[in-house]
């Protein structure tokens, strides 16, 4: 047990002691999307021409919960640590940047993959799904979480106040998912929209893991790990260089 | 003596404010150490200094010998900081948050030493609470235990009696003193004067980012605080013309202000001789607050730095 272990066990504990807001309550909305938008549109939309579109659903709400989970995990974390001080405890201690990066980071991944379990096991009843391959639904679940858990990071060091958070999480995190392709596939856009949906790193993100399923996706699941891999790269040099500075962290 | 705290020409800025101007300090192994100043003079943000939660902008700090900044895993180890600010983790117990602190300083089974701690500050019943359910000083407590999870051999303790009842004032000092008595280094703050005067074998004063004053606490008394007479006269009575040339007068009461007792004895005469009566007379101890108050006001003297 040394200071990585027991701030990875710590923030996993914090999100799970409140399991009703942080686990149930994302797999409740993700519930009602698909009981709404399946009901709407199930009978006049098929993707890649055989999936059918609850079946094309699921797998987008499952990757979207991931996603804004692992995000919600590091950040409302680190922002109620430093809004109410006992962000100290965690740098007081011979707590190394790169430990304390890797322990939120996996805490969040962790948070992802539960609450993405959880909408799996709770959509996957309401359409036949099939798994194509679960080596690339994991890869983009762990590159998607630990991107998102990173933008995470630093949302909430940078944040002061709540309400910047709730601006970051609103104006960029909500569109960029929403806008991902999780309630149709890119090909049905416009050509216009299609282009600009390939400037999303998120929609590479969705495509990806919903090819793991399908086998086949909008975009070549080799390029969408490039892509994915490249942001979670740059991420993690940003998220390490802001910590290893101490921004916001050590005055 | 071995050092347990060095700090070399330590400046830091937020801004336009000069929160430390340079401060050279060298606390021993240990020892009982004040740090006191007024409001704003930088004594929280030596700490943090030394805590590694501020940067300074130049000098060095050593805790036991390990650079704070190069070497900064082995300093905290031996550093336990009881912050200022009353903070805790609203989703955890007072067992839990210990528990996790000496997990954050790779320490598993601490249950005996956390027990022990718990029992010194008079927690044991609370062990269980949820730090939210705590009252302040309760969870002051909890902030002195936190410290003292992993046994630092050196204790910063900034105003932790701040908004704390007389009786865990008590247990806390005895269980401080117990600590510094087995060899812990303690570094204090507080405002409370009296406090520091009566646990603190040594004292720096801050002001304004800089050292004024740093000696031992029975020679910063002699140095600067005087002893005093405080005087009612009888009715009708008069202050014989010299003294009360050199004499203070309040509500009624004249006080005399002496370097060292022995002078008291003559001027007692010079009443006596006078045919001075009094009402009232008391003699007045040279005290902390005095001396503070002084160095405050400029006035260092010879003093040695
Ligand atoms: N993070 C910060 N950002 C900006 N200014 C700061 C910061 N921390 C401290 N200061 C400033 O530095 C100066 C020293 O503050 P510090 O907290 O060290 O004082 P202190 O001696 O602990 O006072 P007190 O007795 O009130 O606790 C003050 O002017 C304070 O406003
Ligand atoms: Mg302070």
């Amino acid at each position: 047990m040394n200071g990585f272990t027991t701030l990875f066990y710590k923030e996993v504990l914090r999100f799970w002691k409140v399991a009703t807001q942080t686990v149930a309550a994302p797999v409740l909305t993700a519930l009602l999307y698909l009981l709404i938008f399946s009901h709407v549109l199930e009978s006049h939309v098929r993707v890649y021409g055989t999936v059918s579109y609850t079946a094309f659903l699921v797998p987008g709400l499952v990757m979207m919960s991931v996603l804004q989970n692992a995000f919600a995990n590091t950040s409302s974390s680190l922002i109620q640590s430093k809004v109410t001080g006992n962000i100290i405890f965690v740098l007081l201690p011979p707590i190394s940047y790169r430990e304390f990066y890797a322990a939120y980071v996996l805490a969040s991944i962790v948070r992802g993959l539960v609450v993405g379990a959880g909408v799996l096991a709770a959509t996957m009843w309401f359409a036949p799904l099939s798994l194509n391959n679960p080596l690339w639904v994991l890869a983009f679940a762990f590159l998607g979480g630990a991107i998102l858990g990173s933008l995470g990071v630093v949302a909430g060091i940078w944040a002061d106040k709540f309400d910047q958070l709730a601006a970051f999480q609103n104006f960029l995190i909500m569109p960029l998912t929403f806008l991902s392709g999780v309630f149709y596939s890119v090909h049905s856009l416009p050509p216009f929209w299609q282009k600009v949906s390939h400037f999303n790193p998120i929609f590479y993100m969705i495509d990806g893991f919903r090819y793991g399923f399908f086998g086949v996706s909008d975009v070549s699941p080799w390029k969408s790990l490039a892509i994915v891999g490249s942001c979670f790269v740059l991420l993690f040099l940003l998220t390490l260089t802001m910590l290893k500075r101490g921004y916001k962290l050590r005055a | 003596m071995k050092t347990a705290i060095s700090a070399h020409q330590v400046a830091k800025r937020f801004g336009s404010v000069e929160a430390l101007a340079g401060v050279d300090l060298t606390v021993l192994q240990g020892e009982f150490f004040g740090l006191l100043g007024p409001n704003g003079a930088g004594k929280t943000t030596l700490i943090s200094a030394l805590a590694g939660l501020v940067r300074v902008d130049s000098g060095r700090i050593e805790v036991m010998g390990c650079d704070v900044v190069s070497d900064y895993r082995n300093a905290r180890r031996q550093l336990g900081v009881v912050p200022q600010e009353l903070v805790f983790d609203p989703f955890f117990s007072v067992r839990e948050t210990l528990k996790i602190q000496s997990g954050y300083f790779g320490i598993r089974d601490n249950d005996d030493w956390i027990d022990e701690i718990l029992a010194n500050l008079d927690l044991t019943s609370k062990a269980n609470d949820n730090m939210r359910t705590l009252s302040g000083g309760m969870k002051r407590r909890v902030l002195v235990a936190q410290a003292l999870v992993h046994r630092p051999p050196v204790i910063v303790l900034d105003e932790p009696t701040a908004g704390v009842d007389v009786e865990l004032r008590k247990t806390l000092w005895q269980f401080i003193r117990r600590l510094n008595s087995d060899g812990h280094t303690i570094v204090l703050t507080t405002h409370y004067l009296e406090e520091a005067e009566n646990l603190c074998s040594r004292i720096a004063m801050l002001q304004a980012g800089r050292v004024v004053a740093l000696d031992t606490t029975a020679n910063l008394l002699n140095r600067f605080a005087s002893h005093a007479l405080h005087l009612r006269l009888g009715a009708g009575a008069a202050l014989p013309p010299v003294l009360a040339a050199r004499a203070t007068e309040q509500d009624g009461i004249w006080s005399l202000s002496f370097d060292r007792f022995s002078d008291i004895e003559p001027v007692l005469a010079q009443l006596r001789a006078a045919g001075c009566s009094l009402e009232d007379l008391e003699i007045g101890k040279p005290d902390l607050e005095e001396v503070f108050i002084r160095v405050m006001q400029g006035q260092q003297g010879d003093m040695m730095l």
